[in-house]
């Protein structure tokens, strides 16, 4: 047996450090232009001063988030060298195209993203709104070729080993490949999801400490009624996707669905971990496994025991990451199903309390979801890093001093986090205090008004 | 012209934007460090978050279109430049990162402290980037990168030619910023800011020239390759540079800013080129060459599509951010 390389650990502790504090502010990147497209409409359509100063508030937000996200996105593209050379030297033509397309996205994105954040009050109120149509195009664009990349990871297309060497590579497949389109669904959904209910949490936690202002629900309605889309096209969109898994990834389906021998028709198993290669500790509803992962009662979910131990993934971590997102994206589609069909019936629930708490939570446990999902994916596709091609093993760099750069990561993300934190609370303490300029506290007295 | 030869082309390109665009942005920094106490440092300060404000994320992609082109295009050099350059570039990484998030974090901070300690990383890390960009072009064009990436971890990158490469990156990137921010506070009618500029733009040029006159010898001596074609098929680019370089500081000290600004990039430009021109046809010097380094052909001509819709949809939107970042209404609050 082949030893490790050294990297590998703290690789992948990197890599999951970096991409999942980054998969946040991209959710922001793709979803929020649209919510402030939505808000600063509104703002200009209607004459109305409180959706502008929401749209104008949010503005400077993305502004925060964005820099953080551009800055965090670059950790990810050095990474992907620093850390993986194994998967770059051999495959980096391969899947280097839908990289090189989301760069471009990216590009629109931030020089769009400069002439909205400065054209606040310099440009025609309509241009100046046009200028988020290109920043919410770009993100969607953006997320479908960075997609495009994990999608296929799982299912890798586009050229052929031959004698362990890459050849007759074709980008297009890559880009096009049949895995992404579902896949980027899934993801785009989830980051309105995401921005929807944080920004949500935001407004009802002030309308919980009695701000009950128009201001306060305008920002809480609008994402709402974004996240309340998102919840609800998601467990659809979710459910196609994990039906394809029996075909094109069966060990990861085991480990999802917790199944140590292959069962005919499977049961659901609620909950349990592997302990000592049992399931313990589950809830079992007979059938439902085949239903809901094949789609069909009576088909066959395959058990993890009919691949070797070589190729088997870490089964507890992914089946507790896939279920606990399955577990909050219901939660979630409930909640608002309980708040639109109260309003259908002449209920506001916005008024009250506990379902005000709800929203809080639901913020947290939206971003919860997100990470859950990218570790059920990505943990349950171990031991390989391309489907069946290269082992994670392969792909790491084998450099010995990986928990050095590790430990640097932390404190930088840490620091980031902490800073961008203090940032944006002292900006919604001085909104709240009657400032909206927000002037830089180090700016000369403005002898030239 | 081959393709893998076209794609290093496009590969160069994006290094040049960078190094112009992305190089201003960050030498802003130096100016920003040295602008004094929180009083007198708050017109400089306010005038360097005005000038790059809007700009510097679109000309930071720039480096996400260079990484991207050449672990697409060449991806073995890539990979091998990684692993054996691993220090500096996380160095750099961790510079980029900490920049860009002070950055946003310090305009807007709400005491006068928190904007003081941003402000400080901020401009401390705006020159740890390009240093460790410039060891990372020294040690490329030193040979110093193994085609399989076992190069030392070390050595690879502190030789004469990386560490001179870090400072000259450093100057070079000061030097532009303050030309482009001189000719920033003339515009915006700051006077006296414009003056205190100059002089130290001055300065950091006349200190920068002396550096890379310095730096000569032991980059001919430890950089072979390199030098003889800096001496030979680079040389009326470089020349081309001194001259521009030194027609800059002319223009500056008669107070040309906008004339300056012109010179100043073509000096940056041509030194830039000429590095480029001097190490063809290596992809990573004295190791691989530019068509040993190419990956397939249909992915160079993917990634030349790629570059085709850059052009068509990327820069007439940056040209028209820095049309409105320069116009008389973006100009003053």
């Amino acid at each position: 047996m082949v030893t490790d390389p050294a990297g590998l650990l703290p690789a992948r502790q990197q890599m999951a450090l970096s991409l999942g504090w980054h998969i946040v502010l991209a959710c922001f990147g793709v979803a929020f232009p649209a919510m402030i497209f939505v808000m600063h409409r509104r703002g200009i359509v209607r004459a109305d001063p409180v959706s502008l100063g929401l749209a104008r508030r949010w503005s400077k937000v993305s502004a925060v988030l964005f820099a953080i996200g551009a800055v965090s996105g670059t950790v990810l593209s050095f990474e992907m060298g620093l850390l993986w050379p194994g998967l770059m030297g051999p495959f980096g033509d391969v899947l280097g195209f839908p990289f090189a397309l989301e760069g471009l996205s990216f590009f629109v994105e931030a020089i769009f993203l400069g002439i909205y954040l400065y054209g606040w009050d310099r440009l025609p109120p309509r241009q100046h709104l046009l200028m988020l149509l290109p920043m919410a195009t770009a993100g969607v664009v953006g997320t479908y070729c960075v997609i495009s990349v994990n999608a296929w990871m799982n299912m890798p297309t586009g050229f052929r080993m031959v004698d362990g060497e890459v050849t007759d590579v074709d980008p297009w497949a890559v880009l096009l490949n049949s895995g992404a389109l579902l896949q980027f669904a899934h993801m785009w959904v989830g980051a309105f999801m995401v921005v929807g209910f944080v920004v949500a949490a935001v407004y009802a936690a002030g309308m919980l400490r009695g701000r009950r202002d128009e201001h306060h629900r305008l920002g809480f309605t609008v994402p709402f009624v974004f996240a309340t889309v998102a919840a609800l096209l998601q467990p659809v969109i979710g459910h196609v996707l994990g039906i394809r898994l029996g075909q094109t990834q069966p060990s990861k389906l085991a480990a999802f669905e917790l199944a140590t021998t292959t069962e005919q028709p499977a049961p659901l198993r609620l909950g349990g971990l592997l302990i000592d290669g049992q399931p313990r500790w589950f809830v079992e509803i007979p059938q439902w496994g085949s239903f809901i992962a094949r789609g069909s009662f009576d088909k066959p979910v395959r058990g993890l025991d009919t691949f070797p131990a070589a190729d088997q993934p870490p089964v507890n971590i992914t089946h507790v990451a896939f279920q606990s997102m399955i577990g909050i994206g219901s939660l979630l589609a409930l909640g608002v199903v309980v708040f639109w069909v109260a309003r259908w019936r002449g209920r506001d629930l916005s008024g009250n309390r506990w379902f005000l708490r709800c929203v809080v939570v639901a913020g947290p446990l939206a971003v919860l979801a997100l990470e859950c999902g990218w570790i059920a994916t990505e943990v349950g596709r171990q031991p390989w890093t391309v489907w069946q091609v290269l082992r994670t093993t392969e792909a790491a760099t084998d450099n010995p001093g990986l928990w050095w750069s590790f430990a640097g990561a932390c404190l930088l993300y840490v620091g980031m986090t902490v800073g961008a934190g203090v940032v944006l609370r002292s900006m919604a303490r001085r909104w709240r205090a009657g400032e909206e300029d927000l002037p830089s506290p180090y700016g000369p007295q403005r002898q030239d008004a | 012209m081959t393709l893998p030869v076209l794609a290093a082309a496009a590969l160069f390109a994006g290094v040049l934007a960078y190094g112009l665009f992305g190089g201003a942005d960050f030498g802003s920094g130096f100016f920003d460090l040295t602008a004094g106490g929180s009083t007198r440092g708050g017109e400089l300060r306010t005038l360097v978050d005005h000038s790059i404000g809007p700009v510097w994320e679109a000309n930071h992609v720039w480096l996400i279109y260079v990484l991207v082109t050449w672990w697409t295009a060449f991806p073995t050099t890539f990979a091998a430049a990684t692993e054996t350059l691993f220090v500096p570039f996380l160095l750099a990484l961790v510079g980029i990162v900490l920049r860009g998030a002070a950055f946003a974090f310090r305009k807007y901070s709400g005491t006068l402290a928190q904007a003081r300690l941003f402000g400080a990383v901020f401009a401390g890390s705006s020159l740890m980037a390009p240093f460790f960009f410039g060891t990372i072009a020294g040690a490329i064009a030193s040979g110093r990168v193994p085609a399989d990436g076992d190069g030392d971890l070390w050595s690879s990158w502190t030789s004469p030619t990386s560490l001179f490469g870090g400072v000259i990156a450093i100057g070079t990137c000061s030097f532009l910023a303050g030309v482009f921010l001189v000719a920033d506070a003339e515009r915006a009618g700051h006077r006296d800011l414009a003056s205190g500029l100059r002089r130290r733009t001055l300065t950091v040029g006349v200190v920068t020239g002396a550096v890379v006159f310095v730096a000569l010898v032991p980059i001919i001596h430890d950089a072979t390759t390199l030098s003889e074609g800096l001496t030979g098929r680079a040389a009326p680019l470089i020349l081309a540079s001194g001259l521009t370089g030194a027609a800059t500081l002319v223009l500056l000290a008669r107070r040309r800013f906008p004339a300056a600004r012109l010179t100043a990039v073509v000096a940056v430009a041509t030194v830039l080129l000429g590095w480029g021109v001097a190490q063809y046809p290596w992809m990573l010097v004295d190791e691989v060459t530019i068509d040993q380094g190419a990956g397939a052909d249909a992915t160079l001509v993917a990634i030349l599509v790629a570059v085709a819709l850059a052009i068509v949809l990327v820069l007439p939107a940056l040209g028209y951010l820095f049309r409105l970042t320069q116009s008389e209404r973006w100009t003053h609050d």
